[in-house]
């Protein structure tokens, strides 16, 4: 089993790097190239101010229409994502093993708190589940990507959590805790988890569209 | 309200498809998206998540009781969705699906795209499908009949050049019996407005030209008509796909306006025709903005009233509502100057809910009237939203400055017997402004 950890902690997680970081600017890099070919006008009508208006307008809490109608989901989706970036970057025992490889080292979660963000993602998954299965317009428009981008993402929270309370086989979660996280990674720039990348693109583009040329907003 | 269950049949896509196989609709579409399926359709496809925030925004969702199918990411999911997963391996059955979801059940009001988290425009999307059934050949009959008319008569109702000359003339005759020194001025070099209008004013709104030509008269406005091609600024083939006469009439209607010299084009009050010459027609002919200044006729009488250049005479005595229109409110922002003006000739304004930029479509828009009597009912049903903010404002006058919403609305207030009725901008102001030379 030591062999296995020293594997999924050296070799695998270089490669997970590689295709995120690599497979991101990949896809960035296509994507511009393809837009300049096809879609000139996405760079004419593009304006920072109107970019940055629309940007902000979704990801502050209740700051467009449909969030507002929603709040449920809002707070959800809200305390969900916050939580699912923070967790990775912000988690002691992360920056350990930065420090440990990089010699870097950056402010960290106190464990209590992050422990309790993780259960959120995972809560969150839970409920974005329940709506695919339950509500109408989210199950008709559900294939089977949908749920394995949701376990590729509940993945490394549960046994992250599983991993720090110990409980059953510590090197066990955290070897798997480990590989679903550089699934996850790796998973990026390749699925819908794409709108990472591209959600400040296409919110940059539309919201110019509608600010800059149709003096409207899109929110 | 339960949707008809029996078949509509429409000659267009039943014997548009019968003619296909699959191995030309899998030329035909992969043609298609090597040519003009770029970045955006990618991101938007790669990027949409399965959220279905988008249904709220829709009128035809919200109306069939939230039937999931009739969702904007539903929409996608039944037409776009397996043509790109199958690589344009889809049946003929399946196209007239895609056909007809594309053409009769999207006004391509971008309403969703204030929902969107990702800023997904579906819409575009729409259009994408639409121009793939018109490269197919399976396009609803009767918009597919208006599109013929442009290629043949470049109008959109098969008007010819001494019918729309005779129609102008006509309609300065009748006016120079209220205003005796009017004229309609025809092909007036240096003009500083050049007013175009869409085909069916000539066809059976002559009336409207009548009232502008008072307005521009009594504003004093320098303006003239083209007496040939270029008048018409409808343009129903940006709503099947078929952009290539899309071009040829949006620079037909541009050269009208370089050709008389004239400052401006000031468009009548039409929204799907500002969103052809605004938006869409001079990007696919590589201009970033219109080569002549265009501006909608609601823009238009807000100047003039803001300026001075008209002035109300008596206040419209009843309380009206105000249908906003799309394409000039999602389209051009201009839902306060549309206020602006009524509140100056009305009494008084009650407001539908949601309104301004966040309105709900007529359901007429996008091209989908124009598919014709087959598809009517599926404007009523799709549609029972409008019927239920039209009836909670309580008033029987709605405004509204733009033919698609006149068409659809009339056909909801009848349909719901709402006993409403609707008046354009011009009509409220021909009645109620100061006309001084009248006799």
């Amino acid at each position: 089993m030591h062999g296995l950890y020293n594997f999924v902690r050296g070799p695998l997680a270089w490669v997970a790097f590689i295709l995120f970081i690599g497979g991101s600017l990949y896809r960035l890099i296509s994507m511009y190239k393809l837009a300049r070919k096809k879609d000139v006008f996405v760079f004419e009508y593009t304006t920072l101010y109107f970019a940055l208006r629309s940007i902000l307008h979704w990801i502050i809490p209740f700051g467009n229409i449909n969030s507002r109608n929603r709040p449920i989901f809002t707070i959800v989706t809200f305390a969900f994502h916050i939580c699912l970036l923070a967790v990775p970057i912000f988690l002691l025992a992360h920056i350990i093993l930065w420090d440990e490889s990089f010699n870097i080292n950056w402010w960290s979660l106190p464990d209590g708190v992050a422990d309790i963000m993780a259960l959120i993602v995972v809560a969150g998954c839970g409920y974005f589940l329940w709506r695919r299965l339950t509500q109408p317009e989210a199950k008709f428009v559900t294939s089977a990507g949908d749920y394995v981008i949701l376990a590729i993402v509940a993945a490394p929270f549960i046994t992250g959590f599983l991993a720090y309370h110990q409980w059953l086989g510590y090197k066990f979660w955290l070897i798997l805790h480990i590989l679903s996280g550089e699934i996850w990674l790796a998973a990026i720039p390749f699925t819908r988890l794409s709108h990472m990348l591209f959600f400040p693109l296409n919110r940059a583009y539309i919201g110019s569209e509608f600010g800059a040329v149709r003096h409207v907003r899109d929110y | 309200m339960a949707e008809p269950a029996k078949r509509i049949e429409d000659a267009g896509l039943d014997e548009g498809a019968a003619k296909l196989t699959p191995e030309k609709i899998e030329k035909v579409i992969n043609g298609v998206l090597a040519a003009e399926g770029g970045a955006r359709l990618k991101v938007y496809v790669d990027t949409c998540v399965h959220c279905g925030l988008c249904s709220d925004a829709c009128h035809y969702y919200l109306s069939h009781d939230k039937d999931p199918t009739y969702s904007p990411v539903g929409k996608v999911k039944q037409t776009l969705w397996p043509i790109l997963k199958n690589k344009g391996r889809v049946s003929p059955e399946f196209i007239k699906k895609a056909s007809e979801i594309a053409s009769t059940e999207c006004n391509l009001c971008r309403r969703c795209v204030h929902y969107c988290p990702m800023g997904v425009d579906i819409a575009y999307l729409m259009v994408m499908v639409r121009r793939i059934c018109h490269r197919l050949g399976v396009t609803p009959l009767y918009i597919q009949d208006t599109a013929h008319s442009h290629s043949a008569t470049m109008n959109q109702m098969w008007v010819k050049e001494d019918e729309w000359i005779d129609s102008l003339q006509w309609q300065e005759d009748e006016a120079r019996d209220e205003i005796p020194t009017l004229r309609i001025p025809l092909e007036k070099e240096g003009a500083d407005v050049m007013y175009s209008i869409i085909g069916p004013e000539p066809k059976f709104r002559a009336q409207l030209i009548y009232q502008a030509a008072v307005i521009m008269d009594l504003a004093g406005v320098d303006w003239t008509m083209p007496a040939s091609t270029g008048w018409d600024n409808s343009d129903m083939c940006m709503f099947t796909g078929e952009f290539e006469m899309m071009g040829r009439l949006k620079r037909d209607h541009f050269e009208a306006a370089q050709r008389l010299k004239v400052k401006k084009i000031v468009m009548g009050e039409c929204g799907h025709a500002y969103r052809s010459v605004y938006d869409v027609g001079n990007r696919w002919l590589g201009w970033k903005w219109p080569p002549v200044p265009v501006i909608h006729a609601a823009q238009f009488f807000y100047e003039l009233l803001r300026d001075g250049k008209i002035k109300v005479a008596k206040k419209f005595d009843e309380v009206v509502t105000i249908q906003d229109p799309c394409n000039i409110v999602r389209g051009m922002g201009l839902h306060e100057k549309v206020r602006y003006v009524v509140k100056a000739f009305c009494k008084d304004v009650v407001e539908m809910e949601p309104n301004r930029d966040h309105n709900f479509c007529c359901c007429a828009g996008g091209g989908v009237i124009n598919c014709g009597p087959p598809w009517k009912m599926k404007r009523m049903h799709g549609n029972r939203v409008k019927a239920e903010q039209l009836a909670a404002t309580g008033v029987k006058t709605v405004i509204s400055p733009c033919h698609n919403c006149h068409g659809g609305i009339e056909d909801i207030i009848h349909h719901y017997k709402l006993g409403m009725h609707l008046k354009f901008l011009g009509d409220i102001i021909y009645d109620c402004m100061e006309k001084p030379g009248a006799v």
